[in-house]
C-alpha cells in the first residue's frame, strides 16, 4: 500500500511537470488552453490522491476547486475570451523551442538538487512532492517570461499557481484555510487580469504586451 | 528599588510629553512643563546617586513584558548605569531649570515642549536597558526626539540642512550598533546583556564589533571623522537643548561605547587601544582647532565638545591598553579619569551653552564679532560664563584640571606597557592632548574676551539686559558644582570606584582618607594634587595682592590722555577681532588641518577701493569622505533609476533570474 501510494503520488506530480513542458511549447491558443485544462485536472487528481493517502478529507475541497475552477471554468472562459478577441487563429512566435526546453530541464534539475537536499530529513513523500512543485512553479515563471501574448502569460501564471497548490497540499498539516485561499486567489487574479485584457485590447487593438511598451514611448 | 523609581520618572516624562501637546499654546504651559521635567530629573538623580553610593555589585534586574514577545524588556541599574544616570539627570535638571526662564523667549514652544521630555526619557531608558532590543529602541527614540528638537526652527534653511545631515548620521550610527549587537548575540539570538556577557566568540568577531561600535557610538559622540553633523545640529536646537545634546547626549554615546567594549565584549586585545587612542587624539586636536576658528558662539562650543569627547576617548583607549596587559591598577586610573572628564564636561559645557543661550536671547546674536562689552550689561552672566571658560580650559582649582591631570598621570604610566607600538604611540597622543589643552585655553580666552570684553560691536550688544533669575540659578548651580568637583576631587573619584571595579576589575585607591583632601593617583612619590590647597592659595594671594595694592598704591588722582591702544579711530570696528585673535593659530595649523587659503587683494596706489583679506577654510573630512560617498550614491541612484521604467516582461525576467540565482547559490552552498 505504502509503496503504491508513493508511486501514484509520484506519477501524478511528475505528470504535472511533464504537462508544464507541454505548455512551454504550445504556440496555438486553443491547444494551449486544452493543455492547461489537462494540467489542472492532473493537479486535482494529485490533490485528491494526497487527501486519500493522508486521510485528510478536507483536502478534497481544494481538489474540487481545482477541478471545477481551473479544469473547466477558466479554460472555457479563456476560450471565449480568445474568440472574442479574435486571436484564435494567430500563431504565437514562441521563439527558440529548443533553448527554452533545455532551460526548463535545467530548472527541473535545479529544483531537484535544492529540494532533495534542503528537505533531506523530511518524509520522502512530501520531499519529492515539494521538488516537483518547485519545478512546476519555475516552469510557469519561465513561461511567463518567454511569452508575449497576454493570454499565454495568464496561462503561465495559472500553472505557477498550480505548482503552489501542489506544494501546499503535499505538506502534511497545512491548515485548510491556506489551501482554500490559494485556490481562490487564482479566481481573483483571473477576473482582474481578464478585465485588464479587454481594457488593453480596447485601447491598443492588440493583447501583445509590447504594445504597452510602445505606448510608453519606449522601444523594446 | 532605584530602577523602578527611574522608570517611574521616565513614565512621568512621557506623560509630560503628551500633556505638552494637550496644553500647548497656554501662557504658562512652558513653565509648567519645564518644572515637571525638573522634578522628574531630580527624582531620577536621587535614585541613581543612591544606587551609586549604596548599591550592591549585583544589581537586580527588572523584567517587563513589553517589546519583543520572546525577549521582553530587561532593565537594570549597575554602577556604570547609575553614574551615567547621575550625569544625565543632573544635566537634565539644570537644563530644565534654565529653560523655566529661557523657555519664555521661545516663539515656537509648541515645537519644543512635547519633544523635550521625550528626549530626556529616551536618554534615561538607554542607560537602564539590559537587553539589546530595548537599548536600540531607546537609542533611536533619543535620536529621533533630538532630531525633532533640532528641526524646531525649520524655517531656517541652515537648520534644515543640519537636521538632514543629523538624521542620516544618526540612522547610520544605529545601524552600526544594530550590527554590533547582532554579532554579539550570535546565531541563537541572546539579546539580553546578561547572556551576551559570558558568550564565547570567534577570534575575529570582537574586533569587528569594536569597529562597529566606534562607528555607531562614535558617530553619536562626535569622533572624527564622524563628527560633521555635530557642529551643525547642536547649535541649531534651542540653547537648553543644545546644552543637553552637547553636555549629556554625547555622554550617552560614551556610555554605549563603555557598555559594549568594556562590559559585553570580554577581555580586550592590545591593538584595539591603538585605534581608540589614535581616533581620540585626532578628534581632540581637530575639534579644538576648529573651535578656535569659529565665529558662531554655539558652534564654537559644539566643536569644543568634539575636543572633550576626544579627551574622554584617549582616557578610554589608555584604559583598554592597560586592561589588555593586565595592568588593572593603571587601567582603573585611566578609566576613572575618562569618567571624571565626562562628568566634568557635562557640568561646564551645559554651563557654557546656557551662557550662550542667555547672550542669544539678550542680543539676538550668536556671532561673537557682533558682541562685546557684555560684562557691562550682563555682569552676572559674564562672571558665570568666565567660570565655565576657566573650568573647560583646565585651570586649577576647577574641575577640568583634575580630570585632564589624571589622564596625563595615566599617560606617564605608559612606559611600563610591554608593546613597543603603544610605548611609542602614547607619548605622541600625550603631546596632542597637551596641544589641545593649550589651544582650548586660547579658544576660550578668545570666546570670552571678544564676546564679553572690549566695546560693543553692534547696537544689539549695547542694548543687552541681564538674563532672568532661573537661568542665572541654573548656571550658578553648575559653576558651584565645577568648583566643588575641583576642590574636592577625592569624593568624586571614590564614588566612581564601583564603576571602575565592575568594568576593569580594579578601582583607584580610596582618596578620601588622604590628609588635607589631596588626591594621589599612583603613589605619593610620583605625584599628588590638592585642589583645596590651590584654591586657598589663589584666594589668599589674590586677597593679599588686592590689600597690598590698595594700601600701598598712591591714591592721588592723575589725569592724562587715555591710551588709544594704537587705534586713533574711535569706532568699535577697529577693536581687536575674533578673527585677528585666531590668525596666528590659523597661520600655523590652517594649511594642514583645513587647507586654509588666505588671499590679500591690495589695490594699487591711487585706487580708492578698500583692500580685502579673505580666508577660506575647508572641512577636509567632508571633502575626503562625505562628498565622494554622496557622489557615489547619486551616481548609483541615477543608474538604478532605469529600473523604474522597465517593461513588464523585463520585470518578470528580473524576478525569474534572481530566483534562479538564489536557488543556484543555495544548491552550491553546501
Amino acid at each position: 500500500m505504502d509503496a503504491t501510494a508513493l508511486d501514484v503520488a509520484h506519477l501524478l506530480a511528475g505528470g504535472m511537470v511533464l504537462i508544464s513542458f507541454l505548455l512551454l511549447y504550445q504556440d496555438r491558443m486553443f491547444a494551449l488552453l486544452n493543455v492547461f485544462a489537462l494540467h489542472a485536472i492532473v493537479l486535482a487528481a494529485s490533490v485528491a490522491w494526497q487527501a486519500h493517502i493522508q486521510n485528510a478529507p478536507h483536502l478534497y475541497v481544494p481538489a474540487a476547486i481545482a477541478l471545477i475552477l481551473k479544469g473547466i471554468i477558466i479554460p472555457v472562459a479563456l476560450h471565449r475570451v480568445v474568440i472574442r478577441l479574435g486571436i484564435h487563429r494567430t500563431i504565437e512566435t514562441v521563439g527558440g523551442i529548443g533553448p527554452t526546453m533545455l532551460l526548463g530541464m535545467g530548472l527541473v534539475a535545479l529544483s531537484m538538487v535544492v529540494m532533495l537536499r534542503a528537505a533531506a530529513t523530511a518524509d520522502p513523500l512530501a520531499r519529492e512532492d515539494l521538488a516537483f512543485a518547485l519545478s512546476v512553479l519555475l516552469l510557469g515563471l519561465l513561461m511567463m517570461v518567454t511569452r508575449r501574448n497576454a493570454v499565454s502569460q495568464i496561462v503561465g501564471f495559472m500553472s505557477l499557481e498550480n505548482g503552489l497548490i501542489l506544494a501546499a497540499t503535499g505538506a502534511k498539516g497545512m491548515p485548510l484555510v491556506v489551501e482554500i485561499s490559494v485556490a481562490f486567489s487564482v479566481l481573483v487574479a483571473f477576473i482582474v487580469i481578464g478585465v485588464f485584457l479587454f481594457r488593453i485590447r480596447e485601447r491598443f487593438d492588440s493583447v501583445d504586451v509590447q504594445a504597452l511598451d510602445v505606448y510608453r514611448g519606449e522601444q523594446r | 528599588m532605584p530602577v523602578a523609581i527611574v522608570l517611574a520618572s521616565v513614565a512621568a516624562l512621557l506623560a509630560t510629553a503628551v500633556l505638552a501637546v494637550a496644553i500647548q499654546g497656554r501662557r504658562s504651559a512652558s513653565r509648567l512643563i519645564y518644572l515637571i521635567c525638573l522634578g522628574a530629573c531630580v527624582i531620577g538623580l536621587a535614585a541613581a546617586s543612591y544606587q551609586l553610593v549604596h548599591g550592591t555589585p549585583t544589581a537586580p534586574e527588572l523584567h517587563l513584558p513589553i517589546g519583543l514577545p520572546w525577549i521582553g524588556a530587561h532593565f537594570r541599574m549597575d554602577a556604570l548605569g547609575a553614574l551615567f544616570l547621575c550625569i544625565i539627570n543632573l544635566g537634565g535638571a539644570a537644563a530644565s531649570l534654565f529653560a523655566v526662564g529661557y523657555g519664555q523667549h521661545e516663539t515656537l514652544s509648541g515645537r519644543v515642549l512635547p519633544f523635550y521630555p521625550a528626549f530626556l526619557a529616551g536618554m534615561n531608558v538607554v542607560l537602564l536597558a539590559a537587553d539589546a532590543f530595548s537599548f536600540l529602541v531607546a537609542w533611536e527614540f533619543m535620536s529621533l526626539s533630538s532630531w525633532a528638537l533640532v528641526m524646531a526652527h525649520h524655517q531656517d534653511p541652515e537648520n534644515r540642512r543640519a537636521g538632514y545631515v543629523y538624521i542620516i548620521m544618526a540612522s547610520f550610527g544605529t545601524l552600526a550598533l544594530l550590527l554590533a549587537f547582532g554579532l554579539l548575540a550570535g546565531p541563537d539570538g541572546n539579546y539580553a546583556f546578561a547572556t551576551m556577557r559570558g558568550a564565547p566568540h570567534v577570534q575575529w568577531l570582537p574586533s569587528l564589533v569594536l569597529i562597529l561600535v566606534l562607528l555607531g557610538a562614535g558617530s553619536k559622540a562626535g569622533l572624527a571623522p564622524l563628527h560633521v553633523w555635530l557642529p551643525l545640529a547642536h547649535p541649531a536646537a534651542p540653547s537648553h537643548v543644545s546644552a543637553l545634546m552637547s553636555g549629556v547626549m554625547t555622554k550617552v554615546a560614551v556610555y554605549g561605547f563603555i557598555r559594549i567594549v568594556f562590559d559585553l565584549m570580554g577581555s580586550p586585545v592590545w591593538w584595539w587601544s591603538t585605534i581608540v587612542l589614535g581616533i581620540g587624539a585626532v578628534t581632540a586636536a581637530l575639534g579644538v582647532l576648529s573651535a578656535v576658528m569659529q565665529r558662531d558662539l554655539k558652534r564654537l562650543l559644539a566643536f569644543s565638545t568634539i575636543e572633550n569627547i576626544g579627551i574622554v576617548f584617549i582616557g578610554l583607549g589608555l584604559a583598554l591598553a592597560f586592561k589588555a596587559n593586565g595592568m588593572h591598577f593603571a587601567s582603573a586610573l585611566a578609566f576613572t579619569a575618562a569618567l571624571l572628564h565626562a562628568l566634568n564636561h557635562s557640568f561646564f559645557k551645559s554651563l557654557l551653552f546656557f551662557g550662550a543661550g542667555s547672550v542669544l536671547s539678550a542680543t539676538g546674536e550668536r556671532d561673537i564679532e557682533k558682541l562685546g562689552a557684555l560684562i557691562q550689561t550682563m555682569p552676572q552672566t559674564a562672571f558665570l560664563f568666565l567660570g565655565g571658560c576657566m573650568a573647560i580650559s583646565a585651570l586649577p582649582p576647577l574641575n577640568g584640571f583634575v580630570s585632564e591631570w589624571l589622564i596625563f598621570q595615566a599617560i606617564l604610566v605608559s612606559p611600563d606597557l610591554p608593546q613597543w607600538g603603544l610605548k611609542l604611540m602614547v607619548p605622541a597622543v600625550g603631546a596632542l592632548l597637551a596641544l589641545s589643552a593649550a589651544l582650548s585655553g586660547a579658544c576660550f580666552v578668545r570666546a570670552f574676551g571678544i564676546a564679553f570684553l572690549g566695546r560693543p560691536r553692534s547696537p544689539a550688544a549695547k542694548a543687552a539686559v541681564e538674563t532672568d533669575v532661573f537661568s542665572r540659578a541654573a548656571m550658578g548651580t553648575l559653576l558651584a558644582l565645577c568648583v566643588l568637583a575641583g576642590i574636592l576631587p577625592g569624593l568624586v573619584i571614590d564614588s566612581m570606584a564601583p564603576v571602575a571595579l565592575g568594568m576593569v576589575g580594579q578601582s583607584m585607591p580610596a582618596q578620601t582618607g588622604i590628609p588635607w583632601l589631596s588626591i594621589v593617583p599612583v603613589a605619593e612619590s610620583r605625584s599628588s594634587y590638592n585642589g583645596l590647597l590651590v584654591f586657598v592659595f589663589i584666594t589668599i594671594s589674590t586677597l593679599v595682592a588686592i590689600e597690598v595694592i590698595h594700601r600701598f598704591a598712591s591714591r592721588a588722582v592723575r589725569r592724562g590722555p587715555a591710551w588709544d591702544c594704537g587705534f586713533p579711530d574711535p569706532s568699535p570696528a577697529t577693536q581687536y577681532t575674533a578673527d585677528s585673535f585666531a590668525q596666528p593659530i590659523r597661520r600655523v595649523f590652517g594649511p594642514a588641518a583645513f587647507a586654509a587659503r588666505e588671499r590679500v587683494d591690495m589695490p594699487p596706489p591711487g585706487d580708492a577701493r578698500p583692500a580685502r583679506l579673505s580666508v577660506a577654510l575647508r572641512d577636509l573630512a567632508w571633502d575626503a569622505i562625505y562628498a565622494p560617498v554622496g557622489d557615489v550614491i547619486i551616481i548609483l541612484s541615477e543608474k538604478l533609476n532605469h529600473l523604474q521604467f522597465l517593461t513588464i516582461r523585463k520585470y518578470l525576467s528580473l524576478v525569474f533570474v534572481v530566483l534562479v540565482a538564489l536557488l543556484l547559490t543555495l544548491s552550491l552552498w553546501n
